[in-house]
C-alpha cells in the first residue's frame, strides 16, 4: 500500500509541473495587459516601465516563470490589484467557506444518491426505481445557478424558513475557518445551528444534479454486477439478499462509483462559482469570479491554482480509495 | 440481392434482429420511444429557434435594443407567454431568440473541440510509444486536471467578456476530452485485423488512419458530442450568468437570468422563465443523447 501512495504521487509532479506551465501562458502569454490594467490609461511610460519591473514583465518567458514558480514555493501569490491584499491572504481567507460548501454537498449527493441507486437497482421497476428516475433523468439537466434562484425565492423568501443570502449571522470563534466544525469544538450550539441554516440552500442547490447523476450511474453499475455469474453463485448458496447486495454487489460496484464521485468533486468546486454568487457565499469562488471580471490576474492564477491543486489532489485519494476497495488495483 | 420490401416487414422478430442494421431502422427504433422522441422533438424545437427565431418570435424587435415604457414588469398572460422585463420586451420572444446564441456556442466549441481533439487523438493512438505520442497526452492529462469552468473563466480573464471569449475559452478546455477518447479507441483498434491487412498492403498511415480507423471509431464520437451539447450549454449559461457571453441587447438565456436576479422576489418570472429554457433545451439534448447511444451501440445487441 506504501509503494503504491509513493507511486502514485510521483505521478502527480508531472501533472502538477503541467498545470504551472498552463496557469502560467494563460496569465502571461495570453493578449491583455495586465500592467495598462492596474495603472489606468493615465499611466505615463516611465510608471508602466517601473511597474512592468516590479512585476518581473520586462524579463524573457523561461526568467518569468522560473520567477513565478519560485514565487509559489514560497508561497507568494503576488498582490491582487481589486482588495489590494497579498492573494494568498485572501485565498486563505476565502477557501474555508468553499471547502464546507463542496464538502456538504459532496457528502449529500453520495449519501443520498449511492443508496437511491442501489435501491432502484434492487427493486428494478418498481416505484422506488421509477421514482428515482423520475428525478435523476432530469435533475442533471437543472442548471444549478437556476435551481439556486428557485429555491431562495420559494424557501427563503416566501415561506422564510432559510436565510437568503450569506454564511452566518452569528460566526463561531474562528479556529479552523470551517464554521460548523468550529461551532462543534467550541461547543456553540446557537452558532451550529445558524451555520446549519445557512448552508442548507447553497448545498442543496449544488448537490442536486450530483445526487441525481450519482444515483443514475450506482443503479446502471449495481445492475451490472448483478448480472455477473459469481452473484448468482452466493444467492444459490443461500446467501440472504440484503447481504447479496450490500456486501458482494456493493463492494463490486463500488469502482465505478468511486471514479464518479472523483469526478463529481471537479463539477462541485466549478459549480461552486455559480452557487457562491447566487448566495453571496463569501468563498473563493465567489472572489475568483469577481476577480475574472476586474481582471485581477494574481487573483485569477491564485484561485486557478488552488482550484486545480485541489482536483488533482482529489483524484489521487480517488485511486488510493481504490486500492482500499479493490486490492486487484493496489497489486497491479 | 434485392428482398422485396413486403418480404422484410413479415420477418418473424428473431430474423429481423439478425439484419445489418440501416440507418431508417434506428432511426424509428429511436422515434418508437417516447423520451427519446421527446428529446428529438425538443432539439428539432430549438434548432427551428436558432435558424428563423423571426418567425416564432411574437415581438421579434424585442431582441434588440427596444423600448416599451408602456408594458414594463407585465407578469406571464394571454399576450407576453413569459411576461416582460423592466423595459417592457417580451421575455418570450428573447428566450426564442435565446436559442441562436446557444446553438452557436454549442456548434463552435464542439466544433473547434473535434477538429482540435479527434486529429491528436488519432495521432496519439496511432503511434503510440513515439515521444509526440506522450507528449500529446501528458499535454492532455494536465487541461483534464482543471474543471474547465474554472480554467475557461482565466482565459476569458485575458479577453473581453464577450461571446467569442466564452466560445474561445471552452473550446479551449473542451478539445482534451475528445483526444481522450479517440485516444483509447484507437490503441483498441489498430492492431485488428483490417488494420494489419492494409498495412500488410501497403498503404500510407494517412490513408489508414483516416480510411481504416476513423470510420471505426466515429460512432462514440458522435456520441460523446452529442452527450456533450448538454454539457456545453449548462457551462456556456453558467459563464454567461457569471457576465462572460453574449452583451446585451443580445439575449443570452444565462445572462438573463442573471439580469432578473435584480427584481426578485417580485418580477420572478425574469430570471424563471429564460432559465427554464436552458433547463429543457439541456433535457432534451440529454434525452436525444441517451437515445442515440443506446441506437449506436453495436455491443448492446
Amino acid at each position: 500500500m506504501r509503494d503504491f501512495l509513493l507511486r502514485r504521487l510521483i505521478q502527480v509532479v508531472p501533472t502538477v509541473l503541467g498545470l504551472l506551465v498552463l496557469i502560467f501562458i494563460v496569465s502571461r502569454v495570453m493578449p491583455g495587459d495586465p500592467v495598462r490594467l492596474a495603472l489606468g490609461p493615465e499611466a505615463t511610460k516611465d510608471q508602466i516601465a517601473a511597474y512592468q519591473e516590479k512585476l518581473g514583465l520586462d524579463r524573457s518567458l523561461p526568467a518569468q516563470f522560473g520567477h513565478y514558480v519560485a514565487g509559489l514555493l514560497r508561497g507568494d501569490l503576488g498582490e491582487s490589484i481589486r482588495t489590494y491584499r497579498d492573494v494568498r491572504l485572501d485565498v486563505r481567507d476565502f477557501l474555508p467557506a468553499t471547502v464546507e460548501l463542496v464538502t456538504t454537498a459532496l457528502v449529500v449527493a453520495v449519501c443520498l444518491g449511492v443508496p437511491f441507486g442501489i435501491l432502484s437497482a434492487t427493486y428494478p421497476n418498481t416505484w422506488v426505481d421509477n421514482l428515482s428516475r423520475l428525478v435523476a433523468v432530469p435533475g442533471v439537466a437543472l442548471p444549478r445557478f437556476w435551481v439556486g434562484i428557485l429555491l431562495q425565492v420559494g424557501l427563503a423568501y416566501q415561506l422564510g424558513l432559510f436565510p437568503i443570502v450569506g454564511r452566518a449571522s452569528r460566526p463561531p470563534q474562528a479556529i479552523t475557518g470551517l464554521l460548523l466544525l468550529d461551532a462543534t469544538l467550541t461547543g456553540d450550539g446557537a452558532a451550529f445551528v445558524d451555520a446549519a441554516r445557512h448552508l442548507a440552500l447553497p448545498a442543496l442547490t449544488l448537490a442536486l444534479p450530483t445526487l441525481a447523476q450519482v444515483a443514475r450511474l450506482t443503479r446502471a453499475a449495481m445492475i451490472d454486477v448483478f448480472r455477473r455469474p459469481f452473484m448468482l453463485v452466493h444467492a444459490a448458496y443461500g446467501v440472504p439478499p440484503r447481504r447479496l447486495v450490500w456486501r458482494y454487489g456493493l463492494r463490486n460496484g463500488l469502482t465505478s462509483v468511486l471514479t464518479l464521485v472523483g469526478m463529481t468533486y471537479g463539477a462541485l468546486i466549478e459549480n461552486a462559482f455559480l452557487v457562491e454568487v447566487v448566495f453571496s457565499w463569501p468563498g473563493l469562488s465567489a472572489y475568483g469570479a469577481a476577480a475574472v471580471l476586474a481582471k485581477d490576474f494574481n487573483a485569477v492564477v491564485g484561485v486557478t491554482l488552488v482550484v486545480g491543486l485541489s482536483f488533482v489532489l482529489a483524484n489521487v485519494l480517488v485511486d488510493l480509495l481504490y486500492g482500499y476497495v479493490d486490492p486487484r488495483i493496489r497489486y497491479n | 440481392m434485392s428482398i422485396p420490401a413486403s418480404a422484410t416487414t413479415e420477418l418473424p422478430g428473431a430474423l429481423a434482429g439478425a439484419r445489418p442494421r440501416r440507418p431508417a431502422r434506428w432511426v424509428r427504433r429511436l422515434l418508437r420511444n417516447p423520451l427519446s422522441a421527446a428529446g428529438a422533438s425538443i432539439v428539432l424545437l430549438l434548432v427551428a429557434c436558432a435558424l428563423v427565431p423571426g418567425l416564432l418570435a411574437p415581438f421579434p424587435e424585442d431582441a434588440g435594443p427596444s423600448v416599451h415604457f408602456d408594458r414594463t414588469y407585465q407578469p406571464p398572460g394571454a399576450v407576453h407567454w413569459f411576461g416582460t422585463d423592466e423595459v417592457g420586451r417580451d421575455i418570450f420572444s428573447r428566450t426564442v431568440f435565446g436559442a441562436r446564441v446557444s446553438l452557436l456556442l454549442v456548434v463552435a466549441v464542439l466544433g473547434i473541440a473535434l477538429g482540435v481533439g479527434v486529429p491528436l487523438g488519432l495521432a496519439a493512438g496511432y503511434w503510440n510509444g513515439h515521444w509526440s505520442s506522450t507528449g500529446i497526452m501528458r499535454v492532455t492529462d494536465v487541461f483534464l486536471a482543471v474543471p474547465p469552468l474554472a480554467l475557461a473563466l482565466a482565459v476569458t480573464a485575458a479577453f473581453r467578456p464577450d461571446l467569442g471569449s466564452a466560445m474561445l475559452a471552452i473550446s479551449f478546455t473542451w478539445w482534451p476530452w475528445f483526444t481522450r477518447l479517440v485516444y483509447g479507441e484507437v490503441l483498441s483498434r489498430r492492431e485488428e485485423p483490417y488494420v494489419e491487412a492494409a498495412r500488410a498492403l501497403g498503404q500510407h498511415d494517412g490513408v489508414i488512419l483516416f480510411r481504416e480507423i476513423l470510420p471505426n471509431v466515429v460512432s462514440p464520437i458522435v456520441v460523446k458530442a452529442t452527450l456533450d451539447v448538454s454539457f456545453v450549454i449548462l457551462l456556456g449559461s453558467g459563464l454567461a450568468f457569471l457576465g462572460v457571453g453574449a452583451q446585451e441587447p443580445t439575449p443570452d438565456w444565462g445572462a438573463m437570468v442573471a439580469r432578473g436576479r435584480t427584481f426578485l422576489p417580485v418580477h420572478w418570472w425574469m430570471s424563471t422563465m429564460p432559465g427554464l429554457a436552458i433547463f429543457v433545451a439541456v433535457m432534451g439534448f440529454n434525452l436525444l443523447g441517451d437515445a442515440l447511444r443506446d441506437a449506436l451501440d453495436v455491443w448492446d445487441q
